[in-house]
Formats: structure tokens, C-alpha cells, sequence
């Protein structure tokens, strides 16, 4: 190979340049060992999230009111296990190994989405994760898709496609429960209260605690701020919401005829630092509940593991 | 155990006869079958498609990014494209 000699300097101002010019960058191309640390942690963090996330819903496929309804949350719960595999790889292809990072999921040492320590006590909280929360999801991966790593762009846009199909099958079942018996509606309503918040938080800590925003931004990291996505995410989500008759939990929220954006209260930031951190109200029960799949899958892992045929042995 | 880092394999997904293999990721597998049973759940499971060829990504040869010489043209080599060549019939009619 004719790979030229280059000064640090030099490459930083490649690598940014190529950026600066809408250009991906893909395995094997040099990066500042900052951009890919950055980008492990929060491939990683997503990816882990796709896998817990499965959780708060998958204890509803045995009490799903009806085939129908049972049918199409087996394969959302599919389809983030899915979500996860793409995710895992897409950090592989940065030096990290997926068995690196489930190993730290296992061990506690990992990170992911606030929002899926949460409970989810009634058949409403599986609508509004659908609405609420796959569309926050949906905000923040559509900027990602626009971000400067390859491999996890790519990623993204099959992501956005499927979690299209889990917004709207939230929506169509949280509607449902709007237009069923008073109970139903304000089941509802009161699973979208406990939900406000956290989905709020979810979008990350606000622009004025992101100290390597302006950095980030440069390497296309990240296209939008937490602050900006929760803007967009908010103006999405009340007028939806609002026309069915569902009114989120906040006493200020207005629509700022001016800017043409909604006014609303900022969530309670020290929570989501708590519940990241560890100490939210389903953390224990999360993390309890991945370790014990995985030791149960342990004999379906080893019983894969056995190549059957001579391709499977690694190349020498 | 190390159970969960299996070899990996580059998917590439036909959605037509006719159209080409598209490459569309990769999945971890110990052998070729599950290979092909993961990347059926993981890449078929909603587009179309009639066909999926799996490769052991070790055994996929790259070019480098970083060789700036690889596909360079330093010579004029316009001789090899269509364009150098507009309607070499218009006007040369014979009767």
C-alpha cells in the first residue's frame, strides 16, 4: 500500500475538512482517538438501551388484550433485540468487541436510556412508550442518520424505518383506550403523565451541561443539540397528543406564537442523572432481569456456538 | 465462556431478480446455516427480497482509504468512456 506519511495536524485537518464536506467516515479511515471514544460510548449506550428497552414491554406479551395486539408487540420487541445487534456492530467496526460490551452491560459498568427504568403497571404505558418514547427515539435518530460515521448512519436509517411501525402502533393503540370507557381514557391519560418527564430526559442533559457540544458538532457527531431535539420533539408531540384529548402533565405548556414553538417546563435534570446513574425505580429489576435471560440462554449460546460445518472454523 | 463473539458475516441482500446483491450489514454466526438464519431475521424480515449471499468478513479483501493512489487517473483515459465518443453517427449518413 502507498499510504503517505502525515503529521497529526495534518490528519486532524483531513479527517475535519472531509467532514466540513458532508463526507462519511468509514472503518479503517483515521480518526482523532477522541471521536472514536466518543462514538464506542455512545454507540454502545444505544445499543444496551435497544436491549434493556426490551423489558418494560416484553412483560406485557403475555397479557396482551388480544392475538392482534400480541402479534404486533412480539415483533416490536423483535425488532429491538434487531435494533441491538445492528447497534453492537456498528461499534465493532470502531475496535470494541460485542462481547466487551455485554460483559459491561452485565457488570453494571455500562450506560443506557433513563427512560426504560421506569414501570410500566398498566396496558396504556406500552401506547405511550410506542408514541412517546420510540418517538423521541425517532428525533434523535433521524439527526444521527445525518452524522459523520458511516457505519452507524447506515444503521440508523434501517432503525428509523421499524420504529416508524412502533410509533404507530402506539398511537393506534392509545387511541383505542381515548375513545373506550372513561377508566380506559384516563389510563391513558395518567400513563402519559408518568411518561412526560422521563421522555423529556431522555433527549439528554441540557445544552448548557454538554461542555464538548462545539467539538462534537465540528466532527459531526452530534447534528443537533439535547435542547434543539427536545424542541423539535416537543412541537411534534403536543398537537398530536392535544387532538385526541391527551394533555401532558405540564401547567406552562403554551404554544409561543412568536417563535412559533412550544413553551414548556424543563424535566428535573438531577433526576435523570440519578436514574443514569443507577438509581432509578426499575434499575435493580432491569439489570436482575438481563443477567438471569442471560444465564438461562446460556445452553441455546453454547449449543450455537458448535460450527457444524468446516466455514465456521476462523480463517487462518 | 466466550459465547456471545461469533465469527462475523457480510450480508448482501437481492430484492429482485434481476437486481444486484446490496450490502446491508452483518451478523455474528458459527457456521453458514445460522448465518443465513440471521441475516433472513435481520435484514428480510420486512423489504422484499429473493435472495442473501453471506461472506466471513475475514475473508473480504479491502482497499485503504488512505492509499490516495489506488484509484487515481493520472493519465487521460477519457478513450474508455462513452462520452468521448457523442453520436459518432450523427451526419456521417451515406447514400
Amino acid at each position: 500500500m502507498n499510504v503517505p506519511e502525515k503529521s497529526y495536524e495534518e490528519r486532524l485537518a483531513g479527517f475535519e475538512a472531509r467532514i466540513a464536506r458532508g463526507e462519511k467516515i468509514e472503518p479503517g479511515d483515521w480518526m482523532p482517538e477522541e471521536y472514536r471514544k466518543q462514538l464506542i460510548r455512545m454507540i454502545g449506550q444505544h445499543a444496551h438501551s435497544e436491549i434493556v428497552g426490551m423489558l418494560p414491554e416484553g412483560k406485557w406479551i403475555p397479557h396482551a388484550p388480544g392475538f392482534r395486539r400480541k402479534l404486533t408487540l412480539i415483533a416490536k420487541v423483535q425488532d429491538e433485540a434487531g435494533h441491538g445487534q445492528l447497534l453492537y456492530r456498528a461499534a465493532e467496526t470502531l475496535g470494541k468487541s460485542r462481547e466487551e460490551m455485554l460483559d459491561e452491560l452485565l457488570e453494571g459498568k455500562a450506560k443506557y436510556s433513563n427512560v426504560f427504568n421506569y414501570p410500566t403497571p398498566t396496558w396504556a404505558d406500552v401506547g405511550i412508550i410506542g408514541w412517546l418514547v420510540d418517538g423521541a427515539a425517532v428525533v434523535n435518530q433521524r439527526m444521527i442518520a445525518k452524522g459523520s460515521y458511516g457505519p452507524y448512519a447506515r444503521a440508523m436509517k434501517r432503525i428509523c424505518f421499524e420504529e416508524s411501525f412502533h410509533i404507530k402502533q402506539g398511537q393506534d393503540l392509545l387511541i383505542q383506550m381515548v375513545y373506550g370507557t372513561e377508566e380506559q381514557k384516563q389510563m391513558a391519560q395518567d400513563a402519559l403523565n408518568r411518561w412526560w418527564y422521563p421522555t423529556l430526559m431522555m433527549l439528554g442533559m441540557p445544552d448548557t451541561d454538554s461542555p464538548h457540544l462545539e467539538k462534537l458538532r465540528r466532527w459531526g457527531v452530534k447534528v443537533k443539540s439535547n435542547d434543539e431535539l427536545r424542541q423539535e420533539f416537543v412541537d411534534l408531540v403536543v398537537p398530536q397528543l392535544r387532538s385526541v384529548g391527551l394533555n401532558p402533565p405540564d401547567d406552562d405548556l403554551y404554544l409561543n406564537e412568536e417563535t412559533g414553538h412550544w413553551h414548556f417546563t424543563q424535566p428535573d435534570y438531577t433526576e435523570l442523572k440519578r436514574v443514569i446513574s443507577g438509581d432509578g425505580p426499575c434499575n435493580k429489576e432491569r439489570m436482575d432481569a438481563r443477567r438471569k435471560a442471560h444465564e438461562e440462554g446460556r445452553w441455546v449460546r453454547q449449543a450455537l456456538a458448535v460450527a457444524k460445518s468446516k466455514r465456521g472454523v476462523p480463517a487462518t | 465462556m466466550n459465547d456471545t463473539q461469533l465469527p462475523i458475516w457480510e450480508v448482501f441482500h437481492q430484492e429482485k431478480r434481476g437486481a444486484p446483491h446490496v450490502h446491508v450489514g452483518a451478523v455474528h454466526a458459527s457456521d453458514e446455516e445460522m448465518a443465513l438464519q440471521m441475516a433472513k431475521e435481520q435484514f428480510a424480515r420486512r423489504l422484499d427480497c429473493v435472495n442473501l449471499w453471506v461472506v466471513r468478513e475475514d475473508y473480504v479483501v479491502k482497499t485503504n482509504y488512505e492509499d490516495p493512489f489506488f484509484f487515481a487517473r493520472n493519465t487521460d483515459k477519457k478513450y474508455r468512456e462513452v462520452h468521448s465518443f457523442p453520436s459518432p453517427l450523427k451526419g456521417k449518413r451515406r447514400e
